[in-house]
């Protein structure tokens, strides 16, 4: 395809009923990258994502995604568009009613007419790719936090995506599984030929693993580059948000009246 | 006064407009359940199993409870009947108060209360485990993945156990009835089968099972499906369930009642 | 729980939930002997059917043989006209007469049938001459307050 980005956001908007939560919004995934979209707790990224799989629709401007514009798409259009992503949920959000190997099966059986026998190949294969051959006939309840997102991401990418979403992949996990995820999302991204695009605020994590960055703060996009180009940035709040400051741009405090007022001491004296 | 007469007036009126909301929404709920049910018959499977979940492991306490309340009627019927002399006549009053009435009632409160719970809780607890929204990126609609098969599962069982738990009471009340008390057996029999007719009785207790089914199980997959995705959110819908399916069982009743068994028969 | 148990279990669940229902349509209700069977219509006129009611029973000698399929009012003779369905292996000669009887004291009304004498046989659509209307409580009890009265005009005027 000519097209040397396979996700093109622009001067996106998006509001819950009344309010606002992404502003104008513009960005730019290239093909076959890593992509990381940054920023704290509530600053609009787990919405942007949301907005790139199309489970939600931009209130003004355009999402392009895999060459569709998600706002024209009707329900066929958009499964159609869902079969070409994967995405890994926070938790993982495995069908905890099925085995891993179903799991991994799932989309196999809904959307393919493969024959059981290809479709065990092709489930071994893909848990040998996050390492969990062996873990095929456990239950979700029986496996660590770290190997169930490995079941994830091995059921994410069951029909080879080309875009790759990761929603928080790294939250709640121990520093071994951590890196072992970390690993996994690069290397499966290349040896597929896919795109990802990673949604965390783990700084430390994300930023040697990615090619390339974007910081939100408050629905907007503040700063963009390589992970040194970011480093280097200059935006006070990513240096704060890079280093884990306790205060800066981002003040410890909620905004609130003075302490003494509301202490009630300013009154009296 | 005027201030409390408003605010009461606000809270009435935003307890309609909900109420009213939720009505509507439960029903193009209904009808997008019902055109994307396809799939829970195409792959009956997946309905199959939803049966064994809300039918076969709500027999023990439906046969159970058939037992138990044929055996009560029969010794309350058997007090009544034998001041007028009529004490043959208990198996008519058996029989006739579960076809009718017990049967399709008291299954479906227990149905309510073991599956039309259950369903809410699983799907709710999907819902806020991501598992829904997991399934909707896949580009799978869990309504005719996950909840289509639940309610299909639960409309087929509801008449079944409602029919064992009628068959069951009546064997209950034969055991108290004719094996414990003594009553002619052959009466028993004979004033019952003269008395409960096919279509007014059976195939009416049949049909409102089934409209149980329907309401309790559309009830159960609503508030699952609608439930807030947290761990108050599924505790409540579950509530939520049990308690509106049970006045939803109890109203219909009182409809199909009037509707069946006043009107010229 | 693997796929084959959860048939198994599926299927005789599904079994015995339709031995229930034929158990309840055989053993407790009565579609053995009748819906199915063969059945003849016969007219019944009556000048006051009291309480009776569409599916009331038919019987003869306490044996039910049939069941009132319809009740109208007929606007030429001013009377009642009840039809019975009865069942075609009960045969009754024509002069069979058809009497609205109380089942107890104060219990369901059924139709009561009591064979004449005719050599001839009821055949369907044809109509029982001979019939007894119910007995309404209110017509008894003002008669025996007249019969009463007038017992009691009787003795004074005797004195």
């Amino acid at each position: 395809m000519a097209d040397p980005h396979i996700a093109v956001i622009e001067d996106l908007s998006f509001a819950y009923d009344r309010r606002p939560v992404l502003h104008g919004i513009g960005l730019k995934i290239p093909r076959g990258k890593v992509v990381a979209v940054m920023g704290q707790s509530g600053c609009g990224k787990t919405t942007l994502l949301r907005i790139i799989a199309a489970a939600l629709m931009p209130t003004r401007g355009r999402a392009r995604v895999l060459g569709r514009d998600t706002g024209t798409l009707d329900r066929d259009g958009l499964y159609a568009l869902r079969r070409r992503m994967g995405m890994l949920f926070q938790f993982g959000a495995l069908f905890t009613d099925m085995s891993v190997f179903d799991n991994v099966a799932f989309q196999m059986r809904e959307h393919t007419n493969l024959p059981e026998d290809a479709i065990r190949d092709l489930v071994l294969l893909k848990l040998e790719a996050v390492g969990l051959r062996g873990a095929a006939q456990r239950m979700p309840g029986e496996l660590s936090g770290g190997m169930a997102r490995r079941v994830a991401l091995a059921r994410a990418i069951a029909l080879d995506p080309q875009l790759i979403l990761y929603d928080e992949p790294f939250t709640g996990l121990d520093p071994i599984a951590l890196g072992v995820i970390a690993r996994l999302v690069r290397q499966l991204n290349d040896s597929l030929g896919a795109t990802s695009i990673i949604v965390t605020h783990d700084v430390a994590e994300t930023l040697p693993l990615v090619d390339y960055v974007y910081f939100m703060a408050e629905g907007r996009v503040i700063a963009e580059g390589t992970a040194d180009q970011v480093r280097r940035s200059g935006v006070a709040f990513v240096e704060q948000f890079v280093s884990g400051a306790i205060d800066g741009p981002v003040p410890f405090h909620y905004p609130a009246a003075g302490y003494e007022a509301d202490l009630g001491f300013a009154a009296g004296a | 006064m005027l201030v409390a007469l408003r605010a009461a007036l606000i809270r009435l009126g935003a307890a309609v407009t909900v109420g009213v909301w939720r009505l509507g929404y439960g029903a193009r709920f209904f009808v997008y359940l019902i055109v994307h049910s396809g799939t829970a018959f195409r792959r009956f499977r997946l309905t199959m199993r939803e049966i064994y979940f809300a039918g076969v492991l709500s027999l023990i306490i439906i046969l159970v409870s058939g037992l138990f309340v044929g055996m009560v009627l029969a010794l309350q019927g058997y007090e009544t009947l034998q001041r007028y002399g009529s004490s043959e006549a208990l198996g008519v009053l058996v029989a006739l108060s579960l076809v009718r009435e017990l049967g399709p009632v008291v299954a479906g409160l227990l149905f309510a209360s073991r599956a039309g719970s259950a369903i809410t809780a699983e799907i709710g607890l999907m819902k806020a485990t991501e598992q829904l929204s997991a399934m909707e990126m896949m580009a799978v609609d869990p309504v005719a993945r996950v909840v289509a098969p639940r309610f299909w599962g639960g409309v087929i069982s509801m008449p079944v156990l409602a029919a064992l738990f009628s068959a069951m009471g009546i064997f209950g009340g034969y055991l108290v009835g004719v094996v414990l008390i003594g009553v002619d057996e052959g009466a028993f029999w004979s004033q019952m089968q003269a008395a409960v007719d096919v279509r007014n009785d059976i195939l009416n207790g049949v049909i409102k099972s089934v409209v149980f089914g329907v309401a309790v199980t559309l009830i159960a997959v609503f508030e699952g499906y609608d439930a807030p995705p947290t761990a108050e959110g599924v505790s409540g819908a579950t509530t939520r369930t049990v308690v509106t399916s049970s006045l939803a069982i109890l109203a219909l009743d009182f409809v199909l009642t009037a509707l069946m068994f006043t009107g010229g028969a | 729980m693997n796929r084959s148990a959860i048939d198994l279990w599926v299927g005789v669940f599904v079994a015995i939930g339709l031995g229930a229902l034929l158990f309840l349509a055989l053993k407790v209700g009565n579609l053995a002997s009748f819906s199915t069977a063969q059945t003849y219509q016969v007219e019944a006129r009556f000048s006051n059917i009291g309480g009776l009611k569409v599916r009331a029973p038919v019987k003869s000698a306490g044996v039910v043989v049939g069941r009132v399929a319809q009740i109208r009012f007929d606007n030429e003779s001013y009377e009642a006209v009840a039809v019975l369905t009865v069942d075609s292996s009960y045969k009754f000669p024509r002069d069979t007469s058809a009497k609205i009887l109380t089942s107890g004291l104060l219990g369901e009304q059924y139709i009561g049938l009591e064979a004449g004498a005719d050599a001839r046989m009821l055949a369907g659509g044809e109509r029982m001459r001979i019939t007894q209307s119910a007995v309404v409580l209110e017509n008894l009890i003002s008669q025996f307050f007249f019969n009463k009265a007038a017992e009691g005009g009787d003795a004074k005027s005797a004195k």
